[in-house]
């Protein structure tokens, strides 16, 4: 139909952005993990000493092994609260399904930073929360433990991703044709039989892009842990963040964005295969 | 109906300011083949859905063998349906669809499979029990929603515009099997069309609904036959409607006039075409019968037989079906049986 030229020219763009900004810094960021620095300068020596310093020294370990706990909790909250919030409006909803769909997804259109920044405001020693249970009397001083802790990241975590595991699992809620509701029903189903027999396998699909949505994102996420994990609440990231900054060890970050990189790759991976056997047409 | 299986009172039904179902009434006999035939929009379908609880009437009653079903929730009610898209659970195979209901009341094991089995079987689906819904035809997955209703063994099984969705050829052939599926087991069955047709071809009785109103309910031959009235007789088949008026015991439609017991006033007549027949120049009118010279404007051929087109003295159009042999053109002599001309009343407009 279109020529060869024609095709070549319109393909070239995206060849070219991908290459640029994907291929060729992954590719760099490959290398460097396998280089070393002295003083200033990065040697461009092929070593694996970065590695044997990632398993040698724990810290690395327990900040990875914290990262994917907040993760998963993230993961398991953004689910647990997005699914009945996505049953609810695609089942039981007919009038005011547009607004309250509307409603899920006004937040996403926030910056990011701002929504972090509120839960500084909410959880902070004068902050909302505190000065609400002083003033209740629930509590004599402010709570410590709200903000700075991996229960903020938490919290922020889970309020910023519970909307992107919403969206697929709404997705595939509304995708379930009604007359197989009726046919369960039909068939001698109660409600809670007809959910569990039809509904949630033909929903999980969607759970599960949900799910990793959500543990994808906030395993890699470094401003909410910046913002309000304090020291007690920081995360792979920030730790990458910080080796490429003011520690000036290129090589070393490099080498634990790669680790970081290949487990989410593993996990996308995964999923894709579980997605894929899940969904029936 | 003394053996009534399925007795409807006084149904209504309103979705806002739209009467769907208005005072119906209707029974059904055990063992009977019953069709709620009508246009879209008559309110067919809602009928079905209340009956398998998936509406509730706004007034009326609705039982079987004599108890009230209309305010139990679809998973208590001695019935089935076959939904019009098949409605197969897409996640389980043909096996596991048809034994869904007998997993759900619990049946035992070895029970169950028999009688999976068995109902498979019965609609010639055995050999796919371990395929997905999604990898056969719709005509099989027509079968196996079939099976999925009939292994639990309902009073009363509904249909749903089931062989909608089929291509002409696969759907008589089911109309066939079903028909004789339906003999074979004895399960009453409610089936829902708007296909004349296929409700001749099937039914013991069929139950015309417009508008919400039941119009006529009897057997195919009677409302083709005996039709009430003017809808009846113009939605079941072709038909001529005869306008006219009776004066001192003579009815007089148009250039038409016989001799008639009918009460003076204004009348009308259901002609089939099929009862107008090509007369005889040279023989006497038959007794107790009209003739009539028409032009014919019209003829389609069908095969076995055609259909004309005619106008007669007075103007009026009329169709006449003939064994389709010979050529006809100009004017031609007709004639009918005084009795063929079924009295019918007005519809009323909806």
């Amino acid at each position: 139909m279109y020529g060869r030229a024609y095709k070549t020219a319109v393909a070239l763009p995206p060849v070219v952005w991908v290459a640029a900004f994907l291929l060729i810094p992954y590719a760099l960021l490959f290398c460097y993990s396998f280089w070393s620095v002295s003083g200033q300068n990065v040697v461009h020596a092929w070593t694996l000493a970065n590695y044997r310093e990632l398993l040698a020294n724990s810290m690395y370990g327990s900040v990875l092994a914290r990262s994917a706990r907040i993760a998963a909790t993230v993961t398991m909250l953004s689910v647990l609260l997005g699914f009945p919030l996505a049953y609810y409006i695609s089942f039981h909803c007919s009038r005011r399904k547009e607004l309250l769909y509307q409603l899920v997804i006004i937040p996403l259109w926030v910056s990011y930073l701002v929504r972090a920044y509120a839960w500084k405001t909410i959880l902070g020693s004068d902050g909302v929360l505190n000065s609400l249970l002083q003033f209740v009397h629930l509590s004599r001083g402010p709570l410590g433990f709200l903000l700075y802790s991996p229960l903020a990241v938490l919290i922020t975590l889970t309020h910023i991703y519970v909307a992107f595991a919403f969206l697929p699992i709404y997705a595939s809620l509304e995708h379930i044709p009604r007359n197989l509701v009726e046919a369960a029903r039909d068939l001698g189903a109660s409600g809670p039989r007809m959910f569990w027999t039809v509904i949630f396998p033909l929903s999980l699909p969607g759970v599960i892009a949900g799910a990793t949505f959500a543990f994808v994102l906030s395993l890699g996420d470094f401003l909410s842990p910046l913002l309000v994990g304090g020291p007690s609440g920081i995360m792979i990231s920030n730790i990458v963040v910080s080796l490429f900054g003011a520690a000036f060890n290129w090589p070393l970050g490099a080498a634990v964005s790669l680790c970081l990189l290949l487990g989410v790759l593993a996990i996308l991976w995964l999923t894709e295969r579980l997605q894929h056997r899940l969904t029936f047409h | 109906m003394p053996d009534a299986l399925l007795t409807i009172r006084s149904v209504e039904k309103s979705f806002g300011a739209m009467r769907v179902l208005r005072s119906v009434t209707l029974d059904v006999a055990a063992g009977e083949f019953l069709t709620i035939l009508g246009e879209s929009g008559s309110g067919k379908t809602t009928l079905l859905r209340m009956i398998a609880g998936f509406e509730q009437p706004d007034a009326g009653e609705i039982a079987i063998d004599g108890e009230r079903i209309d305010p139990l929730p679809p998973n208590r009610r001695p019935v089935n349906t076959v939904f019009q898209h098949y409605a197969l659970f897409p996640h389980l195979s043909v096996f596991e669809n048809v034994a869904y209901g007998l997993r759900v009341s619990k049946v035992p094991k070895t029970d169950l499979d028999q009688r999976v089995e068995e109902a498979l079987a019965l609609v010639q689906m055995s050999k796919f029990a371990r395929q997905s819904p999604s990898k056969i035809s719709g005509g099989q997955q027509q079968r196996v929603a079939l099976a999925r209703a009939l292994v639990n063994r309902p009073k009363l099984l509904l249909l749903d515009e089931p062989l909608s969705a089929l291509d002409a050829a696969l759907r008589r052939q089911m109309q066939t099997e079903l028909k004789s599926l339906q003999r074979q087991v004895g399960i009453t069955f409610v089936f829902v069309t708007h296909d004349q047709d296929e409700a001749m071809v099937m039914s013991d009785r069929i139950a015309l609904l417009r508008s919400g109103v039941l119009e006529q309910v009897a057997g195919p031959r009677e409302i083709y036959r005996r039709p009430r009235t003017t809808y009846t007789a113009q939605f079941i088949g072709q038909t001529n409607l005869l306008r006219g008026t009776v004066t001192h015991g003579a009815v007089s439609c148009g250039c038409f006039r016989w001799a008639s017991r009918e009460a003076d006033g204004p009348v009308i007549f259901s002609l089939r075409p099929e009862d107008i027949r090509l007369a005889d120049e040279a023989h006497m009118a038959p007794p107790r019968s009209v003739r009539f010279r028409a032009r014919i404007e019209r003829t389609m051929f069908h095969g076995s037989s055609e259909l004309l087109e005619l106008v007669d003295a007075g103007g009026r159009t009329l169709l006449v079906e003939c064994a389709g042999s010979r050529d006809l053109h100009g004017e031609v002599l007709f004639e009918f049986a005084i009795a063929d001309a079924v009295r019918v009343t007005e519809t009323d407009a909806a």
